[in-house]
């Protein structure tokens, strides 16, 4: 037990998850008193001693998974527990018939939909149990000794059961009962659930059989996943975004209460005499407890400029939502979109903007397509400076860029650029691509990087937020001088 | 005395009307068992605190609670000299020998125990609370820790002060900001998320014993479906109980659309949030 413990451990710091030593004893320590044999058990004392931050739970839970995936209550009197008569004969049947399991698209999957069909509808677990063995024996056609995740075997035996169709049948059998439009809203919910727990059922049991193949440390580092904050965010699959959606939230919430606690602290400013002499009336006279007036630290502008044009419209997106999250830190947020044409966007944003709609909005009623919707710096720079540049940026003004620098061979009109950077306090760009990208093809980043104070790599969201957060310290005097 | 099993100390808690899930109790019990403090994360409203006080009745001990804030210092977690009243002591008797004073103002009489300090002296064992955290400063954080690793306090007139018994710690954290690498390492980590279906319908019913079951049932289903909406505050545990006692206030004892749009309000706490779930609920 002890040597899987300490390869589990040195999987999970692999994954980037710190586990210290004293954690690792911990964990030694609790395996002690609990039923090895039960899973959940098992679960709670390593998820409770080795990961201390919730973010990191799926990374835990793929681990968890190739490492204790044989660990549960193994196949047996399964047909004692079966609900109903009728189930108990397709047990039987299924039973029979993994005997002479080959696999493969020739064997028959009926009886096997017919299964599910009445397991998902009884909610019978023994029957769903003995469904999920038997597709993986007669459906997966695994090929021992594949260094693969498993996800091809899945989908082959979610076609082989036509999911979808068994899905829809459910639905159409419930919504006969259904009253209601919002009973049938919840019926079909419910479905999805459990669906997706027969989906997940069938996972585990192929990573099951993959582990017995190949052994845990190789299935594990097959599955391995990058942590949320560690995704790349032009990358990630749909999955992964809805992922970084909730962490932003989380994320921004986050930095604003740091920042304005450093805020608060960072000086404590003068003595205040008056205020001090009257609580020194509480003891007697004795200044006991001196009193300060509180600072008031200067908050910088801020002027976000977003390419918004497909490839990097995301991050566009997260980058304004972290931003406006902190726009109590600043004294201004301005947001400019632009594609090959720049239109002010601020009024898209409000308090409780919900993000995705702005942003769809901005696409369809902001004047961002100046001609045929292919990203343009040099335009888009040209129409910021010749209509908002007075108006919007000062020596107060922190102008923050974010795209990729691809203009599509069109002009770069560097001086554009670099008449925003004079009158601005400071200019950033972020950019979401990797920086041995930068330079080839149609990116010009080297162009403008020269009127840029700084232009930084930022792919995920761990990056991110260490950006706005310098971006957003207060200092009273210009960053660069002004040239 | 630690309770023999996890399922044992699930039954305790919900016989004090706590209903923890599977996990909770596993991680409750190692707690026990490897007298640790427990780090309890989680979104608001899913019974951190309740799961502390809990804890407490479950025992029979006294549950001594610190809410941070912003600000908590040592003179509010540990002790303070009091003083105003030394002061006095010292001006009421103007003619007393210094060292012989001294040695009277910081005695136990001067002195103010806060909740830190009174946990560790306390002679029964109690449950400490540690509420809420993440709000403490770097600094505060660090002075806790070295409490909750040693359970010692010293105070430099009086000397150092030894817990006669080991509190149960529980510390909570709505996840503003990250706690230390340290603070973690001592703590077992808990992180509860909203209930299953099942569980908050057993919650609504516990909590609420003139809520029929039928209802029960289809409101957590309801809140459930509410949660998987992208909106910025998902109903908690506390607020689908508030709506569960004002479905009953208002005599509703059938969930239709117009019914739960009505009582919206109870459950969200945003404007935004209840017209983008009134819409949701209008299209289905």
């Amino acid at each position: 037990m002890l040597r899987i413990l300490t390869g589990f451990v040195e999987e999970l710091r692999a994954v980037g998850i710190p586990v210290s030593m004293v954690e690792t004893i911990d964990a030694a320590r609790g395996i002690e008193y609990v039923d090895l044999g039960s899973r959940s058990a098992l679960r709670a004392v390593l998820g409770s001693t080795l990961v201390k931050n919730a973010r990191h739970y799926s990374a835990f839970e793929a681990a968890f998974e190739a490492y204790f995936s044989a660990v549960g209550p193994r196949a047996g009197s399964v047909e004692d527990q079966a609900r109903s008569e009728d189930a108990r004969v397709l047990l039987a049947g299924l039973s029979g018939a993994a005997g002479l399991s080959g696999g493969g698209d020739g064997d028959d999957a009926s009886d096997l939909v017919s299964a599910l069909l009445r397991a998902l509808q009884d909610r019978d677990q023994a029957l769903l149990q003995a469904v999920v063995r038997a597709s993986v024996d007669r459906l997966a056609a695994i090929e021992p000794g594949r260094p693969v995740g498993g996800a091809y075997y899945l989908y082959r035996v979610m076609r082989r059961l036509e999911l979808e169709k068994v899905g829809a049948e459910l639905t159409d059998v419930a919504a006969r009962d259904a009253t209601s439009s919002l009973e049938r809203r919840l019926v079909s919910e419910e479905i999805e659930r459990r669906l997706t727990e027969f989906r997940q059922m069938l996972r585990s049991e192929i990573r099951k059989r993959l582990v017995a193949d190949r052994g845990p440390q190789a299935v594990a580092r097959t599955l391995r996943r990058p942590l949320v904050e560690d995704i790349d965010l032009m990358a990630a699959t749909r999955d992964q975004l809805v992922e970084a959606e909730r962490v932003v939230h989380q994320l921004s919430r986050r930095l604003a209460t740091r920042l304005s606690q450093r805020r608060r602290q960072h000086n404590r400013g003068r003595l205040d005499i008056r205020r001090t002499i009257r609580a020194s009336l509480s003891t007697g006279g004795v200044p006991v407890d001196p009193r300060f007036r509180r600072p008031r630290p200067g908050r910088p502008e801020i002027v976000l400029l977003c390419d918004i044009s497909g490839s990097v419209a995301t991050f566009a997106r997260f980058t304004m939502q972290i931003v406006y999250a902190i726009a109590a830190q600043f004294s201004r947020v301005r947001s400019f979109a632009f594609i090959d044409g720049m239109d002010e966007v601020t009024s898209f944003f409000g308090p409780g903007t919900d993000f995705p709609t702005a942003m769809r909005r901005i696409g369809a009623e902001a004047e961002v397509v100046w001609l045929d919707g292919h990203s343009d710096y040099g335009n888009a720079f040209a129409t910021f400076r010749d209509r908002f540049l007075e108006d919007a940026v000062t020596t107060r003004t922190t102008v923050i860029v974010t795209g990729d620098a691809r203009s599509n061979y069109h002009d770069a009109n560097v001086e554009a650029l670099r008449d925003i950077s004079r009158s601005a306090r400071a200019l950033f760009w972020l950019n979401p691509e990797q920086q041995r990208y930068w330079d080839t093809g149609d990116s010009i980043m080297g162009a403008y990087s020269p009127w840029c104070d700084e232009v930084s790599e930022v792919r995920n969201l761990r990056q991110l937020e260490r950006f706005v957060e310098k971006v957003s310290i207060p200092t009273t005097r210009p960053i660069r001088p002004i040239a | 005395m630690p309770t023999a099993s996890p399922a044992s100390i699930a039954a305790a808690l919900e016989a004090v009307g706590y209903l923890p899930d599977d996990h909770i109790a596993q991680v409750v019990f190692l707690a026990e068992r490897l007298d640790k403090p427990i780090l309890v994360e989680g979104p608001a409203g899913v019974g951190k605190t309740e799961l502390a006080k809990a804890l407490a009745s479950v025992h029979g001990r006294r549950l001594i609670r610190l809410q941070c804030y912003e600000g908590l210092d040592e003179a509010k977690t540990l002790y303070e000299w009091n003083y105003r009243k030394q002061l006095l002591r010292i001006q009421a008797d103007a003619h007393t020998d210094w060292s012989e004073l001294a040695g009277d103002i910081f005695s136990e009489e001067f002195l103010l125990t806060r909740p830190l300090l009174e946990a560790i002296r306390s002679t029964d064992p109690v449950v400490l609370l540690i509420d809420e955290i993440d709000r403490v400063e770097m600094e505060t954080e660090a002075l806790m820790l070295e409490v909750l690793s040693e359970f010692q306090v010293s105070i430099p007139e009086l000397g150092t002060i030894e817990a006669s018994s080991r509190p149960m710690v529980l510390l909570t954290s709505n996840n503003t900001r990250e706690l230390s690498e340290a603070l973690k390492r001592r703590c077992l980590f808990l992180h509860i998320d909203y209930p299953s279906i099942e569980r908050e319908t057993a919650i609504l019913v516990a909590r609420v014993p003139e809520l029929p079951r039928v209802l029960a049932e289809s409101m957590a289903r309801i809140v459930a479906s509410i949660r998987s909406e992208p909106i910025r505050k998902p109903p908690s545990i506390s607020e689908s109980l508030d709506w569960a006692r004002t479905l009953i206030a208002l005599g509703i004892d059938q969930l239709d659309e117009a019914a739960v749009t009505e009582t919206l309000h109870v459950l969200l706490k945003y404007q935004a949030d209840v017209d983008k779930v009134a819409a949701v609920l209008a299209k289905s």
